[in-house]
């Protein structure tokens, strides 16, 4: 029983880091139609940031609580130098190519990223583990758990409930499920399609970022940190469907819950059980769990 | 004459929506078959099924006496059953000379004529040429001769539509299906692409069924019409009585005779 | 005439080769070969790429044809080079053969995306497995050639001029296979599927024999890869590895069966020589080099050579 509950708490704990870090993905896709490969460059962007930023704040001896902030503003300021400039000067102009040819465009602007985080901050680790052990710890069944480990749980809630309600009740949210409908007829009714883009890459870019950020004090940050992310959130959001924030949940929960079983009862598995049931998915429901239409061909 | 194709009892609905209602029709050999009716009442849904590309949910095909009924289009179209389409399907990327060759390519594979282990080039089924030739009498033909290397993508409306009906024509059909050939044709070429492509498909003895919404068009050249409405068959005569039916007047034509 | 054409680049090419490779340095016989191997890779990948299919995992049988190449030597105790790249090609193309009865369905980013998927499952059964020696992996045994083991200042030699004839061998059957009807209907299915359907061809199958050729050719390169570096590891199946066989793809474009090889052995000097200039930067000359070739040539380099790129 106190094994069943700790394979929950791991997974509870892990789905939420891994729904941080794919929401953006799957709202990208939703809404512009591409897969976006520089989401692992801002995944690892906001870990640098966070990282070099929180370890000068608390170097500095400013109060430790507020390091959480300094995490937050850093995921921030990383996103808004970025991401405006990716979307409005690369993308922006690529969007008629095939999503092929704009994933392979993500994918060299990605190679890109990774020597640009070098040439920032080196290439040795950084490590901030203060913020991770500040909170202290919780118990259950036997186990202790850093508190930390909350606030991902936190921050995923926030976020998944936070643009569920955006896209539902409020005037913006509309608007912007009517791009995701259909970007030319939005813009014939006169709705501002490429800023729509634009806030749309960025907030998702942004999410990436505070996933990496808030990871940074729980492990070595290091060059390569964002290559494995991206395979695992394309693997979460392709089980949900890509473009479904419901299903990014669900995919997050399942892939979550699959691993936390395999690391306590079967590690060797570990690595390979994810990518077979995003194959499984794929192979049975290529369109995810939660799927769109489709229109008539002839 | 014999009956070549014979639909039974065919019935589909998609959702709430009825597409055909216990439609049957038998066709009979070298016959020429107008089908009419307003947008929804049926026909392309019809010729979808004959083809393939749709199961229907009750109901039978039979072709020369084999049921057909569950059969893809590759194999429909093997048999000898083409069509053309409503939106001419053409490959943009390729000219208009490569797109008749990949269609005699697949005649020649499909004859074993052709493939990795063959050595010469050999003639097209039906024709007694090589690819490279019989593309270019066909290209003649329907008049397409001066689009040869030009792209798919690039050309006018009337110019796709042959081009469509064309690439149907490469496997010598014994029935041929045209969905609406001369739509998004000017009003003075109609009349001279129909009599074309019923020359060129005639003369090898096929059986003709059009879709078709220009009753001029439908008087001049059916022999006999299938009037379609809301899924269902309202009349099944030559022209001249079709046409002047009370319930094809109120439901397809709009009253002219 | 121009099967011609590409006959006698070919044979040119390898003639060269086998001629002049006797008297290049080392260091540049082990880039010729590995050219060829990921040559081979991308050639497999350009025939996917005219029917409009993006492998994401071409690694899988890149690393599959490696690890039975590897696997004969360790525990058969056999390591001719040919043999070698045979079990590559056998082990792979009965991979795909099975595993394209379901890939040959998709189409677009899920095909992608499914192959990716593959790829990752035999990374990660690789890391997890110690009789292959998880993530370190192991190595191979110096070739053998027909029985005879080259002495150690031929053995390079003789590697590279087995991968050029090989590479030559499989090159002109490609471009015969291109030239048959189901070769031809690669951009007929990328146009318009239906229209394949309607016309009497199956897409699916011409998918699945396409799929095949390219994890057979994968094979071969993965085994031939295998014994220039005379070691594999499971990081042969990782996504990155992909990116780099299509990044070699599409910088040679589709035009030609001589323009994989070409692209190969560009994309292993531009990485050499960014990799010696400045070792922190490599990845960002690599990924510059994809974003203006992609942007500004998208044909691929070889779209240079021909006025217009058009298939024969």
């Amino acid at each position: 029983m106190d094994q069943l509950l700790s394979v929950g708490v791991d997974g509870i704990i892990y789905s939420a880091w891994l729904f941080t870090a794919a929401l953006g993905l799957t709202l990208i896709y939703g809404v512009m139609k591409i897969v976006n490969v520089t989401h692992g460059s801002f995944y690892a962007l906001g870990a640098y940031a966070g990282a070099s930023l929180a370890g000068a704040w608390l170097a500095r001896g400013y109060p430790p609580m507020l390091s959480y902030v300094v995490l937050l503003a850093a995921a921030l300021i990383v996103t808004l130098v970025v991401a405006p400039l990716i979307e409005r000067g690369i993308l922006r102009f690529m969007y008629a190519k095939d999503e092929v040819v704009i994933l392979l465009i993500t994918y060299a602007l990605f190679l890109i990223l990774e020597d640009v985080i070098k040439l920032i901050w080196g290439v040795d680790p950084y490590f901030v583990a203060e913020p991770y052990a500040l909170l202290g710890s919780f118990e259950v069944g036997g186990l202790a758990y850093p508190t930390y480990n909350l606030i991902l749980v936190v921050l995923a809630l926030v976020s998944g409930l936070g643009l569920m309600g955006l896209l539902q009740s409020t005037r913006v949210g509309k608007l912007l499920l009517a791009v995701i409908h259909d970007p030319e007829v939005s813009r014939a009714m006169g709705i501002n399609v490429n800023r729509y883009y634009l806030a749309t890459f960025s907030f998702g870019s942004l999410l990436a970022a505070l996933a990496g950020s808030f990871t940074a004090p729980t492990v070595s940050v290091v060059p390569g940190l964002g290559v494995d992310i991206i395979v695992l959130s394309f693997a979460v959001v392709v089980i949900g469907g890509l473009g479904s924030l419901p299903g990014a949940a669900l995919g997050a929960v399942i892939v979550g819950v699959v691993r936390s079983l395999s690391v306590h009862y079967m590690p060797q598995v570990e690595l390979f059980v994810i990518y077979f049931v995003m194959a499984m998915v794929l192979a049975f429901r290529p369109r995810g769990l939660f799927s769109l239409a489709e229109p008539r061909k002839i | 004459m014999p009956v070549i194709l014979d639909a039974r009892g065919l019935c589909k609905n998609f959702g709430a929506v009825t597409a055909a209602a216990e439609v049957s029709a038998a066709i009979e050999k070298d016959s020429v078959v107008g089908l009419i009716g307003t947008n929804g009442a049926g026909k392309t849904t019809f010729i979808n099924m004959i083809t393939g590309y749709i199961k229907p949910d009750q109901g039978t095909i039979e072709y020369e006496g084999r049921d057909i009924t569950r059969l893809p289009p590759r194999d429909i179209t093997r048999l000898g059953i083409c069509r053309s389409f409503q939106i001419p399907q053409l490959y943009p990327s390729l000219t208009v000379y490569e797109n008749m060759l990949v269609g005699l390519g697949i005649v020649l594979r499909n004859a074993r004529l052709a493939g990795f282990f063959h050595r010469r080039e050999a003639d097209v089924p039906g024709y007694g040429r090589p690819a490279h030739e019989v593309a270019e009498h066909l290209l003649d033909r329907f008049g397409l001769g001066d689009y040869r290397n030009r792209n798919a993508q690039v050309l006018p409306g009337g110019a796709r539509k042959l081009l469509d009906i064309a690439l149907t024509m490469v496997a010598k059909p014994r029935i041929l299906l045209l969905d609406e050939p001369t739509s998004g044709v000017s009003a003075q070429e109609k009349f001279g692409i129909m009599q074309m492509v019923l020359d060129a498909v005639r003369a090898e003895g096929a059986t003709v069924l059009f879709v078709e919404h220009d009753m001029e068009v439908v008087s001049r050249f059916a022999q006999r019409v299938l009037a379609f409405y809301d899924g269902r068959i309202i009349a099944d005569a030559p022209p001249q009585a079709a046409l002047a039916d009370e319930n094809v007047r109120r439901y397809v034509s709009g009253g002219h005779a | 005439m121009r099967r011609d054409r590409t006959l006698v680049l070919v044979g040119a090419v390898l003639a060269g080769v086998l001629v002049g490779g006797a008297f290049i340095p080392q260091w540049a016989m082990f880039i010729v070969t590995i050219a060829f191997a990921q040559g081979l890779v991308a050639l497999g990948l350009m025939l996917l790429l005219r029917a409009g299919l993006v492998s994401f995992g071409q690694a899988l049988y890149y690393c599959l044809g490696a690890y039975a190449a590897g696997a004969l030597g360790r525990f058969v105790g056999v390591a001719d080079i040919f043999v070698q790249m045979l079990a590559g090609a056998l082990v792979a193309g009965f991979a795909a053969f099975v595993l394209g009865f379901l890939l040959a369905k998709y189409r677009g980013i899920f095909f992608g995306l499914l192959s990716l998927a593959l790829s990752m499952i035999l990374y990660g059964l690789l890391v997890k497995n110690e009789a292959l020696g998880s993530t370190d992996g192991f190595n191979i045994l110096p070739s053998t050639l027909f029985g005879i083991r080259p002495g150690p200042q031929w053995v390079r030699y003789a590697v590279m001029a087995s991968a050029a004839v090989v590479s030559f061998l499989l090159a002109l059957i490609v471009h015969r296979y291109l030239r048959t009807p189901l070769g031809r209907l690669a951009p007929a299915i990328k146009d318009n599927e239906i229209r394949v359907e309607y016309m009497g061809a199956s897409a699916r199958y011409a998918v699945h024999v396409k799929y095949v050729i390219a994890a057979v050719l994968a094979g071969v390169g993965g085994a031939l890869a295998a014994t220039t570096v005379g070691h594999i590891d499971p990081e042969m199946a990782f996504w990155t590895t992909s990116g780099e066989f299509i990044f070699i793809t599409i910088l040679a474009g589709t035009g030609n069966v001589i323009a994989p090889f070409a692209g190969a052995l560009i994309y292993g000097a531009i990485r050499t020589t960014a990799y010696d200039l400045s070792p922190n930067t490599w990845q960002l000359s690599l990924g510059t080099a994809l974003l203006l070739i992609i942007v500004f040539l998208p044909e691929g380099l070889w779209s240079l050579f021909k006025r217009h790129a058009r298939h024969p």
